[in-house]
């Protein structure tokens, strides 16, 4: 007679007597491998790759013409390297939902240092850096996202009042 | 008790096999889909909803009508139904589950769907839908798989699967009541705009669910050692035969409404299912089939001796879930939306991997619900022996 | 600046998990300075009530067509009959189905059904009526979207925000108008000139007129009025001196559907 003991239902029953041994490894073994090969299948493309390390360029003909002390982005660019992607969410939401009741929203951003830009990926960021194949992607590329912004938003986008 | 599922008969492999090959099929059409974008189906900007959004309309009905075991049981004290509970129950989990399928196929941004709960709108129908039919999954599940491991180690199941099941009820009504509200508040749509919407939804899922799981009673019975018993077989049929003529009876209401009336807004679209609009007709057959059939379906119902012929009884609730599923998943759907708000007669039609997206979303349904009969159908044949 | 790029992606990490959007993650990273930086703007909110008159006694066939070019140009709308590349010609029988529309004709019976009758004036009977958003004071459009991804603004547009549309095509139902086009199929090999200032769209999602709200933000007139040669009036409904308000005190004007109670807010002069 083994101990009793409680379960869920609280109805006492027998403790099973188990033999102490590993059941069905064989399945579980095989399970698991197929479970891990599985797992990091989609890995295996890169496998042995190596991808350069990103080289930006920043000569495009709008930062050539300005003077070497305003060759500044609207922040600091270790705060741009970090933060571009929040950033630029975050102008999308309050462009587009412009008007809307009790969201924050407008066009304009003001950098730290008291400039104003209108918030537009395409007509403002893409005004110096009209590179977006040395620029934008060589990053993007290097860790491997994929933004969808260009699904809908042009590359060579031009501010409505000039554009034709 | 999942262990149940695996081990089975060769023609339960098969089963499964050939369900899992047609989803699989399915899937291969859906990812074109993805690619491509919905224009593979035959919606277009005026018939904008189709086949996808039809089969889940018609699914939440199959869902909700598990209320129908539940409700005697719990309510009503009706001891036979304890039996086909489980049925009831797990035959919602596995309509829900295509329920949600069909409206993520549906969606031409499945990749934004988690956006419905990151900005909750709740003066959209369709922000309450989602939680009313999750819940009603969530419970289902619950309920009866605790019910059944109670079953299975004879023990009275624990209090809160009770309140649960009490819970359930009005929630299963709720489920098919927002559906029918998706449509019945819109402006505009003649055919939908009807406070009867609801009701009639819910008659026509009493009628077809019901019916659903006769069927898949004579199957258990016919497959398995389980028999779900010729009483509570026979009670279904009633609720169907009832179901059946209120459904009826609705369908003639609104007819007299809109064409006693004679409000064009309302008519136009009852005129292009029933007699073709502009010189299209493509529902006409499938309209007349679907209300004369249901009609003379409820009628023979009625009939006690039809009713209790098990081959006859399977043969009407054939019927009714044909009769219904054209009524509720081909007419609702087109005849919203025929014709548009302009007036013109834009027909439409599912194209090839449209209608094998569908199958595919009903084959994985009946994998779920396979499965869980499975276990269902092993626990109550264990306990038996 | 003193936070490292890890803890960046730490709290952008722990702050998608949470579910929240760019805002919250912002609102991390630096409390408040979001808010400082977009500085909102100075003019009263509320004031603005943009509203159109289409003048249907000079609207002809050619000027409506000139608008709706105007409209779908500027707005990269696709013309699925004009493939850029001869590969992507599409079978007739989808065209229909495809179709994206801003701004389009119709005559008087499918504009405004039910109000015409077998002796009505020959000639309005086959006027070009230009039919677009009407950009409802009671919208049934935004009432049924699940995400907000329709609005109304406070100056009376409902707009669209095409990053956040699931695409459930709850709004096409909703709307009463016909107003709605979903993108079916990628239209970007369907935009003969790509306008520079506007983006396209992706599979997925629904469009519709704007009221050019990217063009009132910078002071412009919708581009259907500038084409229209004075056929279309357009301005704020609450300023007594506006030309919308003149001719309405003017003219009498007409609107698709009120019965239904949405309160469109595009006038016809027939
Ligand atoms: S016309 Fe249609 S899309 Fe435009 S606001 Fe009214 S209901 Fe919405
Ligand atoms: S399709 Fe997009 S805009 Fe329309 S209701 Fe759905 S989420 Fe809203
Ligand atoms: S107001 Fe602007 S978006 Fe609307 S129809 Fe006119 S041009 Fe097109």
């Amino acid at each position: 007679m083994g101990e009793k003991y409680k379960n869920e239902f609280g109805v006492f029953a027998e403790r099973p007597q188990v033999e102490k041994k590993y059941y069905n490894a064989k399945y579980i073994f095989t399970g698991l491998a197929v479970f891990l090969i599985l797992l990091i299948l989609p890995l295996a493309p890169n496998l042995g790759k190596t991808v350069p390390p990103p080289q930006r360029q920043l000569d495009t003909p709008v930062i050539q013409k300005m003077a070497e002390k305003d060759r500044q982005c609207i922040m600091p660019t270790d705060w741009m390297r970090a933060n571009h992607m929040q950033m630029l969410v975050d102008w999308r939401d309050k462009v587009v939902r412009t008007n809307e009741k009790g969201a924050p929203n407008g066009r304009d951003f003001v950098s730290p240092d008291g400039k104003k830009y209108l918030a537009s990926l395409t007509n403002t960021c893409m005004d110096c850096h009209s590179n977006k194949e040395k620029f934008c992607d060589q990053c993007h590329n290097y860790v491997a996202v994929a933004p969808n912004c260009w699904g809908c938003h042009l590359q060579e986008g031009k501010k409505l009042a000039e554009a034709k | 008790m999942l262990e149940k599922a695996l081990i089975g008969t060769k023609r339960y492999y098969l089963l499964l096999a050939v369900l899992g090959g047609i989803f699989a099929l399915g899937f291969l059409f859906y990812l074109q889909q993805l690619k491509v974008g919905l224009g593979i189906t035959g919606m277009g900007r005026d018939v904008s909803w189709g086949f996808y959004i039809a089969q889940f309309t018609y699914l939440v009905g199959v869902a909700a009508s598990a209320v129908m075991v539940v409700l005697p049981y719990y309510l009503h004290n009706y001891k036979a139904f304890g039996r086909v509970t489980i049925l009831g129950e797990f035959l919602a989990v596995a309509a829900v589950t295509m329920c949600v399928t069909f409206v993520l196929v549906d969606m031409g941004r499945p990749d934004r769907v988690f956006n419905v709960f990151k900005y909750p709108t709740p003066n959209s129908v369709m922000f309450w839908d989602i939680i009313v039919l999750n819940g009603y999954l969530l419970l289902n599940i619950l309920i009866g798989w605790n019910v059944l491991e109670c079953e299975r180690h004879s023990v009275a199941p624990p209090k809160w699967i009770k309140f649960l099941s009490y819970v359930s009820i009005p929630w299963a009504v709720s489920i098919h009541t927002v559906t029918a509200f998706l449509y019945a508040g819109l402006p505009g749509r003649g055919y939908w705009l009807t406070a009867i919407m609801a009701p009639r939804f819910l008659s026509s899922a009493f009628a077809a669910g019901p019916s659903l799981l006769v069927l898949l009673c004579l199957l258990v019975r016919k497959y398995t050692k389980f028999d779900p018993g010729r009483e509570q077989i026979q009670s279904l049929a009633k609720v169907v035969t009832y179901a059946t003529l209120i459904n009826v009876f609705f369908f003639f209401c609104e007819v007299f409404t809109v064409f006693y009336s004679q409000i064009p807004d309302h008519m136009l679209h009852f005129q292009y299912l029933f007699a073709g609009l502009q010189g299209k007709a493509r529902l006409v057959p499938f309209m007349w089939f679907s209300i004369v059939g249901m009609t003379i379906t409820a009628i023979l119902l009625t009939n006690p001796k039809l009713r209790q012929n098990e081959n006859t009884l399977a043969a009407l609730c054939g019927m009714v879930i044909i009769t219904t599923w054209i009524d509720k998943g081909l007419g609702l759907m087109t005849g919203g939306f025929v014709p548009n708000p302009m007036e013109k007669v834009t027909e439409y039609a599912p194209t090839v991997p449209e209608a094998f997206i569908t199958l595919g979303v009903w084959a994985l349904g009946f994998l779920v619900l396979t499965l869980l009969y499975k276990v269902a159908v092993s626990i109550k044949e264990e306990i038996r022996s | 600046m003193g936070m490292d790029r890890r803890e960046f992606i730490r709290i952008a990490g722990l702050s998608t998990l949470l579910g929240l959007g760019g805002k919250g993650a912002f609102e991390l990273l630096r409390p408040g300075q979001v808010e400082a930086a977009m500085a909102a703007k100075p003019e009263a909110q509320g004031v603005v009530r943009w509203a159109m008159v289409v003048n249907m006694q000079k609207l002809d066939e050619a000027t409506a067509k000139k608008c709706i070019e105007a409209c779908h140009r500027v707005h990269n709308v696709p013309d699925f009959k004009k493939p850029k590349d001869a590969k992507d010609t599409l079978p007739p029988e989808v065209l229909n189905r495809y179709e994206v529309k801003w701004l389009w004709t119709e005559h008087f019976h499918n504009a405004f059904p039910g109000e015409d009758h077998p002796n009505m004036l020959e000639k309005v009977a086959h006027l070009p009526f230009l039919l677009l958003c009407n950009h409802c004071d009671n919208p049934p459009c935004v009432r049924v979207c699940p995400t907000k991804a329709t609005f109304r603004r406070e100056d009376g547009i409902v707009n669209m925000d095409m990053h956040r549309c699931i695409g459930c095509r709850f709004c096409m139902a909703g709307c009463p108008f016909g107003a709605r086009s979903f993108n079916w199929r990628d239209p970007r090999p369907y935009v003969a000139d790509t306008f520079p200032g506007y983006p396209t769209r992706e599979i997925g999602v629904v469009e519709k007129c704007t009221f050019c709200a990217e063009r009132l933000a910078q002071n412009m007139l919708p581009a259907c009025v500038e084409a229209s040669g004075g056929a279309l009036v357009f301005g704020d409904l609450n300023d007594e001196k506006s030309r919308v308000r003149d001719t309405l005190k003017r003219y009498f004007t007409i609107r698709r559907k009120v019965h239904l109670g949405t309160n469109p807010q595009v006038y016809y002069i027939v």
